[in-house]
């Protein structure tokens, strides 16, 4: 796999897989989701499922729902999401996410549980991610941010899996 | 944000991550990787007991090189430590790779799940979350056994925090998903549901999703929770937008919270108590109007929250189906969407509409935007949008506009996307044969599809056309013309060879008179695509051509010129070599006449689904298509009407005769079908065509077709057809290649006259024709059959008539028997055929009141004088019908005994000159919810116990 394509940052399950059905699931997914173009609609047919999708930056976002679940507040899950990374780090980043990829499971945690909303205002939400960062021990030295490396980014992917 | 929070600074694991970034290849990649692992091996192995910031640490970077796709074999042990960590990152993270790696270890599970106790009842709420975050993400069996019974407790406890309650719910919903034999909730409901007033909207937020969970699977335990959501749902779509504070998102109020309340309430079918009913019906109306509001904001977060709630109230309304007024206007919301120039929304509204088409109080609405989705199906860049276009279009569709829209679906699979072009052609072909009322169209269509999309025309699809053309006869002639125009195109599809060949084969014979289409252009027009062919279409020719030998005697040299050729007598494959080498030795043995009979044209295919929308269903996944059966029902009542129509029209005898003799060999397996089975034995195509007849049975008729004829065949009889004659007194008694023998006879008293007629089928004359009719000697006494002479010479395609007169001396339980013998071809043919004569035919009606009835069955109580059949009922009894077959069998006027359709009862009597009588006592009733009829018969005569057999069958 081409290094700089279709870079999973972070994914999460929510029925149980075995790890090779995994990969196989994700491998399919990146490329029929490459392959959309600009414009197109959000949604798109995929075996039994149906895939709702969201660029930003470099970054896509997708979301695997059952027929009968509500695209366009699938969308706006996906763009709450965003805005809570986004509080979260200050004008969030993909290197954020990759550095603190922990912490980006965190608050989808808080956001999201078993594949359904938990918790839908970002208030609340945040609130609870504080007070967890405030119950941290002070680290033994050193500095805010870790260290960023700027390197031509082009398209990296960026997998939720909500599965009800 | 302080940036003080951004991270607990892991610098060792930030370091690993760039190192891991800069590498140039893969292979360094790896190599980094496989350093680092042996390095985290080694410190968790050695003798220094690492500290708490170290253990989270090189878990961590565990994690992040799982992440990576590499499988990581070792940590866990580590990992479970960090949960019993008092510091809360280190639990925290600990949690994470235990979500993340699931391990079925069991010791592990048991670790790991006194860790999740111990935090359970820590009674710290961002232990508690921690813990039930991890339940919900593994939600194995083990954790659902261990604390499926907690989590309710701590769910509705009244000390409970709330963001615990929130976390507790959806930790039971996810449970409840993966063992739900594992989540009882019977004690817990009431308090449940009640979470729904809940001042915390959150809370109410994951309570809604856990009931809709639980009330899908037991809806009547979670009924009260209708009243509840209409009421939250109420005050959500009447608040101010800023009344919701936090939870109002892009000015749209609680959005996540209105669709998960209106998904709950589509678990239920429509409120019955009115108020509320017409509570949910202001909600709904509401929503409907707010959409028609100028938006809030520009941004699309705005639209899209909106347009979320709106599209779930349109799926509640749509589900409930029942509320006329919010149908249409549901469908001109839609309708406006069709236009709207976001993507997602045209998506959506053609997806809606999809539904909508199959209600009958929108699906006039949804038509008229016909048009706009025509256009979408020429504009639309997006495959996803078009292909939803497509399935509004199928489901649109009805008897008024099926033309416009077969037609724009054919214009759009020129163009249309390789990946959804199948399943346009197993549309076209079944909105074609569906609403065709002219058959000549449906053949136009199925031609242009495989023009089109030759490719994608699968087997069925040409399969359904030839049955269809074949079991209408109106439609034939007009077949074989199109078809031998389109096979005028120099370049045609395959499939479209297989059409031909098989239509004109049959059928053409029908435009042979036009001297432009004459046999011999016919033949040469097949033969010019012979060599381009896949092999089974080649033998598929093969059959063609030996049915042309049949039709048109003048080609025959031509053909057997071909079918001699070295490339058809030795060709490599087994299947065309024999098909040659059979059908050239036929044509050249077999006579016209044996010909004619082997190569008959073929029988109707029985009426069955239609194989192409089963292949739909299939491909599509039921759940996907409106199914057309049911959705129709509703809409075009005028299709399934005209059905009925059919079957009403069709004559009260003729029902009758399809109802009694429902044992009668089907024509797909009757003795004229066989030969021409014979000849194709092997092909699967003729298979596929729905012709299941024997082989073994069509090899025995080879033999026959083949044997010679110079030896007097042994004798034949049959009675085959018998069984038809106990309630009829008309109809084809026999029939072989050579005979035809029908009955016409009339019966008064006690006697009756038989009409015999001789059908000579073949070209020769029959001599030294006789007949004689032999009875046992028991019989001869009770029944006199005299016979009228019969003229010894029957020519050729000739009929005669003989005459028999029939005398019942007294009550009989055989059957006569009518030897024939003749002389075809210098051979003596013998056949004795069962005359069916019963004692039946003289019986005579007497009508009776029911008390005299009930008297005279009471004097009949012998044992020997009654008989009793149950059998299981085909057909829920219908007065009328029962009275027909009862009458039919001459058994007597029938009077209506008992009160119910069930419980009928019959009184029958007979009489003839011997003054004996039958009673008949005939009612239905349910035996473990299957229909069953019970027949009793009394009688006085000792011989009519053997008819009772057959009076039962009657009965079913």
């Amino acid at each position: 796999m081409d290094c700089r394509q279709g870079k999973l940052r972070l994914q999460k399950w929510y029925v149980p897989l075995s790890d090779k059905e995994k990969k196989k699931i994700t491998r399919e997914l990146v490329q029929t989701v490459l392959a959309r173009k600009p414009k197109m609609c959000s949604f798109l047919e995929w075996r039994d499922l149906k895939i709702v999708y969201k660029r930003y930056a470099s970054l896509y976002f997708c979301c695997a729902i059952e027929d009968q679940d509500n695209e366009l507040i699938t969308l706006e899950i996906i763009h709450r999401y965003v805005e809570l990374l986004d509080k979260y780090f200050g004008s969030v980043c993909e290197l954020d996410i990759i550095f603190n990829f922990e912490k980006a499971y965190f608050i989808l945690d808080e956001f999201l549980l078993g594949g359904e909303a938990q918790e839908t205002s970002k208030k609340n939400v945040l609130k609870a991610i504080e007070q967890a960062d405030l119950l941290q021990e002070v680290r033994p030295a050193l500095t805010g941010k870790a260290v960023i490396i700027i390197i031509n980014i082009l398209a990296y992917f960026h997998f939720i899996f909500l599965h009800k | 944000m302080p940036a003080v929070s951004k991270g607990d600074g892991m610098r060792g694991l930030a370091v690993f991550i760039s190192d891991i970034r800069n590498c140039k290849s893969k292979e360094a990649e790896v190599k980094r990787i496989n350093k680092e692992l042996a390095n985290i091996r080694s410190k968790f192995k050695g003798d220094k007991a690492l500290d708490g910031y170290s253990k989270k640490k090189y878990v961590c970077k565990l994690l992040f090189i799982f992440l990576l796709g590499h499988d990581i074999d070792f940590g866990h042990m580590e990992a479970v430590n960090l949960l019993s960590s008092n510091k809360y990152t280190e639990k925290q993270i600990g949690y994470l790779f235990i979500s993340v790696l699931v391990n079925s270890n069991s010791e592990l599970i048991r670790l790991i799940n006194n860790a999740i106790k111990n935090d359970l009842a820590s009674r710290n709420p961002t232990f508690m979350n921690l813990a039930l975050h991890c339940i919900a993400n593994v939600g194995s069996r083990e954790m659902a056994e261990a604390f499926a019974s907690d989590i309710p407790r701590i769910l509705v406890a009244g000390d409970t925090m709330d963001s615990v309650k929130q976390s507790a719910a959806l930790c039971l919903l996810r449970l409840n998903r993966t063992s739900p034999d594992l989540v009882p909730m019977g004690e817990w409901t009431a308090r449940v549901v009640h979470l729904l007033n809940d001042q915390h909207l959150g809370v109410v937020t994951a309570a809604t999703s856990l009931i809709t969970t639980l009330a899908q699977k037991s809806p009547d335990d979670f009924k009260t929770s209708v009243s509840l959501a209409v009421a939250r749902l109420s005050r959500i779509v009447t608040s101010a937008s800023i009344d919701l504070q936090d939870y109002t998102y892009y000015f749209v109020a609680a959005p996540w919270l209105s669709v998960k309340l209106l998904r709950l309430l589509q678990c239920y079918p429509p409120p019955e108590d009115a108020s509320l009913r017409s509570r949910l019906t202001e909600c709904l109306e509401t929503i409907l109007n707010k959409a028609q509001e100028p938006p809030k904001s520009k941004k699309v977060q705005h639209s899209n929250a909106k347009n979320a709630v709106l599209f779930e109230a349109i799926a509640l309304i749509i589900h409930h189906d029942s509320e006329p007024n919010l149908l249409v206007r549901a469908c001109n919301q839609l309708g406006q969407f069709l236009q709207h120039r976001e993507t997602n929304l045209r998506y959506l509204a053609l997806e809606s509409m999809c539904t909508l088409a199959s209600s009958e109080f929108s699906h006039e609405a949804v038509k008229t935007h016909i048009e706009t989705v025509i256009s979408a199906l020429k504009t639309e860049r997006d495959v996803s949008v078009r292909q939803r276009a497509v399935d509004l279009l199928y489901a649109m569709c009805d008897r008024s506009n099926s033309k416009q829209i077969v037609a724009e679906m054919l214009s759009y699979l020129e163009t249309a996307d390789y990946s959804i072009r199948e399943e346009i052609v197993l549309k076209v072909a079944i909105l074609a044969e569906k609403y065709a009322v002219d058959y000549t169209w449906y053949v136009d269509t199925i031609l242009n599809l495989i023009r089109i999309a030759g490719d994608y025309v699968s087997e069925e699809v040409w399969y359904r056309v030839i049955q269809i053309v074949i079991n209408r006869d109106d439609v034939q002639g007009y077949a074989a013309k199109t078809v031998f125009e389109a096979l005028q195109a120099p370049a045609c599809h395959e499939n479209l060879v297989k059409v031909g060949g098989y239509i004109l084969g049959e059928f053409g014979n029908l435009i042979a008179g036009d001297p432009r289409s004459s046999p011999l252009v016919q033949f040469n027009l097949l033969h010019s695509k012979f060599h381009l062919c896949s092999v089974p279409t080649r033998a598929l020719l093969l059959s063609a051509y030996i049915k042309f030998i049949n039709l048109f005697p003048e080609v025959k040299g031509t053909i057997q010129d071909v079918l001699r050729s070295d490339s058809q007598l030795r060709n490599a494959d087994v299947e065309l070599q024999q098909r040659a080498v059979e059908y050239l030795r036929l044509s050249c043995i077999a006579s016209t006449d044996i010909l004619a009979t082997v190569l008959e044209e073929m029988p109707p295919f029985p009426e069955r689904e239609s194989s192409i929308l089963a292949k739909l269903k299939k491909k599509k996944g039921s759940s996907k298509l409106p199914d057309m059966d049911d959705s129709r029902k509703n809409v075009n009542g005028n299709t399934e009407h005209a059905e009925d129509a059919e079957v009403a029209s069709k004559t009260p005898q003729f029902l009758l005769e399809e109802l009694i003799s429902t044992d009668r060999p089907h024509p797909s397996s009757s003795a004229t079908m066989l030969p021409t089975r014979t000849m194709v034995p092997s092909h699967t195509f003729t298979d596929n065509l729905n012709v299941n007849s024997a082989p073994s049975s069509g090899a025995s008729l080879l033999v026959d077709v083949f044997s010679d004829f110079s030896s007097a065949a042994p004798t034949e009889s049959s009675d085959e057809h018998f069984p038809r004659f106990v309630c009829k007194n008309n109809g084809v008694i026999y029939e072989n290649q050579l005979l035809q023998i029908g009955l016409k006879s009339e019966y008064r008293q006690n006697l009756g006259r038989m009409y015999v007629f001789y059908g000579n089928k073949t070209s020769t004359q029959f001599q030294s024709f006789s007949t004689s009719v032999s009875s046992n000697d028991v019989l001869c006494s009770q029944l006199n059959v005299q016979e009228k002479p019969v003229d010894p010479l029957i020519e050729a395609g000739a009929q005669v008539q003989q005459i028999l007169n029939i005398e019942c001396v007294s009550d009989f339980s055989d059957t006569p028997v009518l030897n024939i013998q003749f002389r075809y071809g210098g051979t003596l043919q013998n056949i004795a055929v069962k005359l069916p004569v019963m004692l039946n035919k003289f019986f005579q009606p007497t009508e009776m009141m029911s008390q005299d009835f009930f008297q005279r069955w009471k004097q009949l109580g012998a044992p020997q004088q009654e008989v009793q059949k149950i059998f299981k009922a085909k057909n829920q009894m219908d007065t009328d019908v029962t009275k027909a077959k009862v009458n039919s069998e001459a058994l007597g006027q029938c009077e209506h005994l008992g009160p119910s359709v069930t419980d009928l009862s019959y009184s029958i009597n007979m009489q003839s000159d011997f003054s004996f009588m039958i009673l008949l006592l005939l009612w239905c009733f349910y035996e473990s919810s299957q229909l069953t009829s019970l027949c009793s018969v009394a009688f006085t005569p000792p011989a009519l116990r053997f008819r009772c057999s057959s009076v039962g069958r009657c009965g079913s």
